[in-house]
């Protein structure tokens, strides 16, 4: 009986003492990997005004959709340099994203996907492997017409491949965004 | 009258005389537990009267029996008394194999059976541990599939979640040796943590009944005991290897027992099993391999008047998911969905690679008891659990390699109970349980906290009462009271808690903003009441009608309350809601049985009525930089569920049995009257099993598995803009896959190595014609096929 009673003190002290400890409030997260940001800016070749494209979705995850700015219209028959900028804006200072992506070179790669506009769009630079990476593009503007470009980030795509729908590997953006040609 | 009477006597003893009266009955009396003869067991024969005792080897012997059937009483000092019907013509040689009466010698071994014997109306099934060996590869989740109206909720084929009668998750309660198991339960792909080496039977409830152990038991209850230790001076084990062709692993478990005829006992045990990816008929399903640690300890004193008992027990897993299931977007999920082979297929490896998760289990319990006299028997129990669960997604630049999800989940318990037997037909059975758990979601790993830290208190009180109204009726009833009291702080997106409203209707929770986020401090408290109420009635030569209410109460889990956020493994938005309510079943079910050696079966109808039932659905999709997602969001209606389970088996002869069952369930949203999703098919399983004891105790079974195609079930399908191809096309998530048939084989043999050794080897195969099939219960169905034919080999020896 006695050692009943024992057992029982000893394990009522040690729920006690368990239950008792004290917590801080917890500290907050800010995901490295969230991409908040993408930043497509196409310069003309031989001078003129860059246009910029932006999706923006500053709660990542969260319920707002993604704020999408295109700063105005291509010009037939320009070529354009085009470089793509990732931002996580959800730390301060923002992290570039696209750093990272290239140091993965060849774990990464941006397609091009052009729907109903005149236009043509390679990648002009590399993954350490000669494969195309696509952070640095050229985009080709024919003649005037209305249409989508998406921008397609894959993660551990088959590189290399023949394009979008034999890549393979996991999408990491989709970003399409509504242009004119004029 | 009387000359009648007296004519029909006449008649009687006349053809009496004139049959053959020369038969012999012999035999043996058996423990049904451990095969070991019974001596000194007494056969009474009615009407003649006849007794006779078996000797020190089990044997007896009966003579002078006519071509009649005769009612036989046989009785043990520690045995149940069983009664018999054999029917004679010709000599004839039957084994008698009888229960202990393991309430009065192993108390603190075996509640699964002290439960039994109190849940007496409750439908309740047992698997055998010669049954459980062969799945000794497997896991918990593949022997319970092998029970009606059991099924599983997997993801792959090496994380295998019950579901009883429909339900799962939360809403069952695994209780491992007497402790509740607090593992994370609430997920979907988190099976539970427990060796299924370790245990020695499994019962499961049907229903909420266990009141002792949970009053929210809702779907039922899974009570996994270590096998019994004798009370005698000896040293026992057994080893079991088996190595299987698909997964290219094995395992191998081993335990020793120790015990002596004072009551002291130890058990030591451990189980290594390694697999490495598995293969459906035409490709190799990358990333599936399986690598489990397990150890268990148990030392204890069993004496009548007192006892106590010390366990603790490890469990170490560490679980591949299949590669092709980690998505992007909604447009990865239209790809992987639509192409019929998984879209990453590489060499086989034994190598765990993202994603895939790590799962360890502590558990330490210790038990004792003590009978006062005039009070009945006082236990106490206190058990602590340690759950950490690591789950790890493929990531990019220097967080590859990292955790995307750490909880630590400890758990304290301390129960006490009383049993008293207020009279001969009246026991009662009371207790308390307080809990204290605190859960711990660790931000190292960079990735917002999918489960919040918290601290959870219960409180639960409970009584039963039983009552043998006499030798046809069994009444029982029972009640408990839950509180249960939640203080979690966690962190939402603005943007999501101004949607939801929870900044005009929760201000007060607030505790500070930081950045996109806000930090809040939920307070919640449930009371949940529950009760059992049934009724036994013993019809006659084995028929028993049983009847049984239960109402049980379910406070939501912490995924129903705090989800918000991308489910990576499930490729999907999930939302939970603070302001939810406990959900209440009521669950009606009738069992109608036959036991008989000839033909026994059971037919189980059942009724559950589940008031604000919590399920998830998807109500919309969500654009995102990385692309489009399906969000779903847990919503509370009211669902009813009803079914039953038929299991019959039949006995051609001596030697060759037939096993049948048949479940069938069906659940609807009655708010939307739209059937719910994730309800089991129609399945049915046939076996025909032959047994020679005579010739190195060899058994062959062939067993038919049948899975019709759900079809039942919402459209949950949507829509999503594809930009390779310019065009907008459905996402099927929901359909199902097609009906399977799958046959499996069994055949084992046992030879003495000598008096104290016995050598079982096995072999069977799984899926004979390599159909390829895919479960409508498989979270990975939409992308690859399920397993293909695989050959096992056992060997086991008892020591």
């Amino acid at each position: 009986m006695k050692k009943i009673q024992f057992l029982a003190a000893f394990l009522f002290t040690g729920l006690l003492l368990t239950s008792c400890d004290d917590n801080d409030n917890p500290i907050a997260i800010n995901e490295e990997e969230v991409i908040t940001t993408l930043t497509a800016t196409l310069t003309p070749v031989g001078g003129g005004t860059a246009i910029t494209l932006q999706t923006r979705d500053l709660d990542g995850d969260g319920p707002n959709a993604p704020v999408v700015t295109v700063s105005g219209n291509l010009m037939a028959g320009a070529v354009y340099n085009g470089t793509l900028v990732l931002l996580n804006e959800t730390l301060n200072p923002a992290e570039d994203i696209t750093e990272e992506v290239e140091e993965e070179s060849d774990e990464h790669q941006f397609f091009f996907t052009i729907g109903g506009l005149d236009a043509t769009a390679v990648s002009t630079n590399n993954d350490g492997n000669g494969n195309p990476l696509g952070t640095m593009f050229t985009l080709t503007a024919g003649a005037a017409s209305t249409g989508t470009l998406t921008f397609t980030l894959r993660h551990e795509p088959k590189k290399p491949n023949t394009g979008l729908a034999d890549a393979g590997g996991e999408t990491d953006i989709s970003a399409t965004f509504n242009l004119v040609i004029q | 009258m009387r000359v009648y009477t007296s004519l029909l006597m006449l008649f009687i003893s006349i053809t009496a005389i004139s049959q053959n009266c020369n038969n012999t009955l012999s035999g043996k009396v058996i423990d049904l537990h451990d095969n070991m003869p019974l001596a000194g067991a007494s056969l009474i024969v009615a009407g003649t009267e006849q007794m006779v005792t078996t000797d020190a080897e089990g044997n007896f012997s009966i003579n002078n029996l006519c071509d009649l059937s005769y009612n036989i009483q046989v009785s043990h000092p520690y045995c149940l008394t069983k009664g018999l019907t054999v029917k004679l013509n010709g000599n004839e040689i039957k084994n008698i194999y009888l229960e202990h009466h393991l309430e009065e010698l192993n108390e603190i071994i075996v509640n699964g059976l002290l439960v039994n014997k109190k849940l007496n109306t409750i439908i309740e099934k047992n698997i055998s541990e010669e049954d459980l060996e062969r799945y000794n590869s497997g896991s918990l989740g593949d022997a319970l599939n092998s029970l009606s109206g059991v099924s599983s909720l997997n993801t792959g084929n090496t994380v295998i979640k019950p579901m009883i009668n429909g339900l799962h998750s939360s809403r069952v309660v695994v209780i491992n040796n007497g402790v509740r198991m607090e593992d994370q339960e609430w997920g979907a792909e988190h099976a539970p943590n427990l060796d299924i080496n370790a245990i020695g039977n499994i019962a499961v409830i049907k229903g909420a009944g266990a009141l002792q152990y949970s009053g929210n038991a809702i779907g039922g209850v899974i009570i996994a005991e270590a096998a019994k230790v004798p009370v005698k001076d000896s040293l026992f084990g057994k080893t079991l290897m088996t190595a299987a062709t698909n997964g290219r692993g094995g395992s191998v478990s081993s335990q020793l027992t120790k015990s002596y005829k004072n009551g002291w006992y130890g058990t030591a045990q451990g189980t290594l099993k390694r697999f490495g990816d598995f293969e459906t008929p035409d490709y190799v399903l990358s990333n599936t391999g399986i690598y489990e640690r397990n150890a268990s300890f148990r030392v204890g004193l069993n004496q009548f008047k007192y006892g106590f008992e010390a366990l603790y027990s490890v469990f170490k897993n560490d679980i591949g998911i299949l590669r092709a299931s980690h998505l992007g977007g909604a447009e990865d999920q239209f790809r992987a969905i639509n192409s019929d082979r998984p879209l990453i297929i590489n060499d086989f490896t034994y190598n765990l690679d993202e994603p895939r998760q790590e799962v360890t289990h502590h558990l330490a319990r210790l038990k004792a008891f003590k009978r006062f006299n005039g009070l009945g028997k006082l236990s106490l129990q206190y058990d602590f659990q340690q759950n950490n669960r690591l789950e790890f997604d493929v990531r990019r630049g220097e967080n590859s390699g990292k955790a995307s999800l750490d909880l630590a989940l400890n758990t304290h318990t301390l129960m006490l109970d009383l049993e008293n037997k207020l009279s001969d037909a009246l026991n009662l059975k009371t207790g308390m349980v307080g809990r204290y758990q605190d859960n711990f979601a660790n931000p190292e790993t960079d990735v917002r906290r999918l489960i919040p830290d918290y601290d959870k208190y219960d409180l639960g009180i409970y009584g039963i009462v039983d009552y043998s109204l006499n030798d046809k009726w069994l009444l029982e009833a029972g009640a408990r009271f839950d509180y249960t009291f939640i203080d979690a702080l966690k962190f939402y997106r603005t943007s999501f808690w101004e949607l939801r409203n929870y900044d005009q209707l929760f201000p007060e929770l607030v505790i500070e903003t930081e950045g996109n986020q806000v930090l809040t401090n939920p307070e919640l408290s449930f009371g949940n009441s529950s009760a059992t109420l049934g009724a036994n009635y013993f019809i006659n030569d084995g028929y028993t009608l049983s009847f049984n209410y239960s109402l049980a109460s379910r406070a939501p889990n912490p995924s129903e309350l705090f989800s918000e956020g991308l489910h990576h493994s499930a490729s999907r938005i999930e939302l939970g809601d603070l302001r939810f309510t406990s959900e209440v079943a009521h669950k009606f079910t009738v069992n109608f049985q036959r036991k008989h050696e000839v033909f026994s079966f059971s037919v189980n109808p059942y009724i559950n009525t589940i008031n604000d039932f919590m399920l998830i659905e998807p109500t919309g999709i969500q654009q995102t930089v990385r692309g489009n997602f399906q969000v779903w969001e847990y919503r509370q209606t009211n669902a009813q569920l009803f079914g039953v389970d038929v299991d019959a088996v039949y006995n051609f002869t001596k030697n060759i049995l037939y096993k049948h069952q048949f479940s069938l369930v069906k659940g609807y949203d009655q708010t939307r009257n739209l059937p719910i999703i994730n309800m089991p098919a129609v399945n049915t399983q046939n076996e025909i099993v032959y047994q020679n004891s005579k010739f190195n105790n060899l058994r062959l079974s062939i067993q038919s598995d049948f899975v019709f195609r759900q079809n039942e079930f919402p459209d949950n399908n949507f829509e999503v803009f594809i930009p390779e191809t310019q065009t907008t096309e459905l996402i099927d998530v929901s359909t199902p896959p097609d009906a399977y048939h799958l046959l499996n084989f069994n055949a084992s043999m046992d030879f003495a190595m000598n008096e104290k050794s016995m050598l079982t080897l096995g072999f069977s195969m799984t899926n004979i014609t390599n159909t390829r099939y895919r479960n409508y219960l498989n979270r990975l169905r939409y992308y690859a096929d399920d397993l293909g034919r695989n050959f096992l080999f056992n060997i086991k020896i008892n020591y």
